[in-house]
């Protein structure tokens, strides 16, 4: 292991090195001119470049280590990156229970199944060195997918409990007076892909088509493969979101004690006794129904 | 606890209104009526028949509310009033709709978006709403505060003919003892979640 750190510090890492010192005077010299303007950042500013500096030399030396793993150790990683994305989004529903085994289960199904896919077509080659940066792009994807969706619907929830209540009085299934609300989530969750997908090449060329050319791939199939990438971003955002959504919709109907927010109309929501109205407690069927419906 | 020990019978054709201070706990009483809030002990007969072994849906059928705020769904008036019999699978025919419209007050209002109407006439919406789905009981959650004082006496006379009308029986939930006294047979009083009287309208609002 040792050698294989030594092996990966070359003359490049001191080139780097001596650039990022070029880096970190020029920025010293805005701090420099910050000052003179009585705008006092230098402590901030150096905690802030030491801090990134450190960080960066520490996870290219996990990544040294990395290329030369084992694909179980590949996957071990991307699993423990849904473990840290469930955490990061399910901040977005403080105070649901299950809020993160929920958040876990969308992006496992999004980033799970668009990974899968990607390595039975061999868009993606079982290679560690490839399996987990392109793994963590999607994983990371399908983060801010399942973040949005979930904050999205429980805002639109909370704003609309009037409605729903209105829908339920008149005899509506619980599912129908929430259905707007979660296709609004879903839809509000996938704008920035499609966006991101409509201006590719226009607006902006991602990382990795550069990567692809700087290491002497064709232009065009670097074009192609980005495409692929962003593609299965969406795919891996839309499942998210839907999952996300599909299971959250599930707990805001299901009557039991779920959130413990202070905001009483959303808890009110989350505890009126709508368990009785569902006639299929069966989450796959309510799944591939509400695509249907979407 | 919200509502405590409280025990009344409604006859049909008859409309009780629900008085009290704010925070009494009369919407909550009132919620607890069609189940869209669950009772921890006791229970709700509808005709001899505890509601809970009525399915949910065909209870608030059978149960209508109307809310202090109309809560119209966004699109057209007819769409709103065609929604209750939709989710049975049954379809209104358009002479129904017009049908139910002219009893509330509001002829030709089909067509119209329900972003321009007025309070009164969105209230007047939203029983048409609830009409549509024929239901025995009507729950009524102060549906006239957000309204102008033409508008309230306009839906008050509308709410109470149709109760006798359709042998409806009428709970009104309500902080103005002069509509208690001006629509309902019986009144009754609650406090901090417990009745504290119930009987004739003029009885219960000249001893309190």
């Amino acid at each position: 292991m040792i050698a294989e750190l030594q092996s990966s510090i070359g003359h490049d890492v001191f080139m780097g090195l001596a650039q990022a010192a070029g880096a970190i005077a020029l920025c010293a010299a805005v701090v420099a001119l910050c000052r003179w303007q009585a705008v006092r950042v230098e402590r901030e500013a150096a905690v802030s470049m030491a801090r990134g500096l450190v960080q960066m030399v520490f996870v290219g030396m996990v990544l040294a280590l990395l290329l030369h793993g084992s694909l179980l150790i590949g996957s071990l990683i991307l699993l423990m990156m849904t473990a840290a994305a469930a955490f990061t989004a399910a901040r977005r529903l403080k105070g649901m229970e299950g809020a993160h085994l929920l958040c876990f289960w969308a992006i496992a199904a999004g980033g799970g199944t668009v990974i899968a896919a990607m390595l039975a077509t061999r868009s993606l080659r079982p290679d560690i060195s490839m399996l987990v940066p392109v793994g963590s792009m999607i994983i990371a994807n399908a983060m801010n997918a399942c973040a949005q969706a979930v904050e999205r619907l429980r805002a639109e929830i909370a704003a609309h409990v009037g409605q729903i209540e209105a829908g339920l009085a008149l005899g509506a299934e619980p599912d129908v007076t929430v259905q707007p609300y979660l296709r609004s989530a879903v839809y509000a969750s996938l704008l920035p892909r499609l966006d991101m997908l409509k201006s590719l090449g226009l607006v902006w060329i991602p990382g990795v088509m550069a990567g692809m050319m700087v290491s002497g791939a064709s232009p065009v199939y670097a074009g192609i493969y980005q495409f692929i990438i962003v593609a299965m971003i969406l795919a891996a955002s839309g499942i998210t979101a839907l999952v996300a959504t599909v299971l959250m919709r599930a707990r805001v109907l299901s009557g039991g004690p779920v959130d413990a927010s202070p905001e009483r109309r959303w808890r009110r929501a989350l505890s009126s006794p709508y368990k009785a109205d569902l006639p299929s407690r069966l989450l796959f069927v309510r799944f591939l129904r509400t695509i249907a419906i979407l | 606890m919200l509502v405590e020990d409280i025990s009344i019978a409604v006859a049909a054709g008859e409309i009780l209104a629900v008085v009290g201070p704010s925070g009494a706990g009369k919407s909550s009483f009132l919620r607890l009526l069609n189940r869209l809030d669950e009772p921890t002990a006791g229970t709700v007969l509808l005709e001899g028949q505890d509601y809970r072994s009525i399915a949910p849906r065909e209870l608030r059928r059978r149960i209508g509310m109307v809310m202090q705020t109309a809560y119209l769904f966004p699109g057209g008036v007819a769409a709103n009033i065609a929604f209750g019999p939709k989710q049975r699978g049954q379809t209104l025919t358009a002479a129904q709709i017009a049908s139910l419209l002219e009893r509330v007050g509001l002829p030709g209002f089909e067509s119209r978006d329900v972003g321009n109407l007025s309070g009164g006439e969105a209230q007047r919406v939203a029983l048409a709403r609830t009409l549509a789905n024929l239901p025995e009981v009507l729950l009524l959650d102060e549906p006239t505060s957000a309204l102008d004082e033409a508008s309230v006496h306009g839906i008050e006379e509308l709410v109470s003919g149709i109760v006798q009308e359709r042998q409806m029986a009428g709970v009104i939930v309500t902080h103005d003892r002069a509509q208690a006294a001006r629509m309902a047979h019986r009144t009754m009083l609650i406090e901090t979640g417990r009745l504290v009287a119930i009987g004739p309208t003029n009885e219960v609002l000249h001893d309190r």
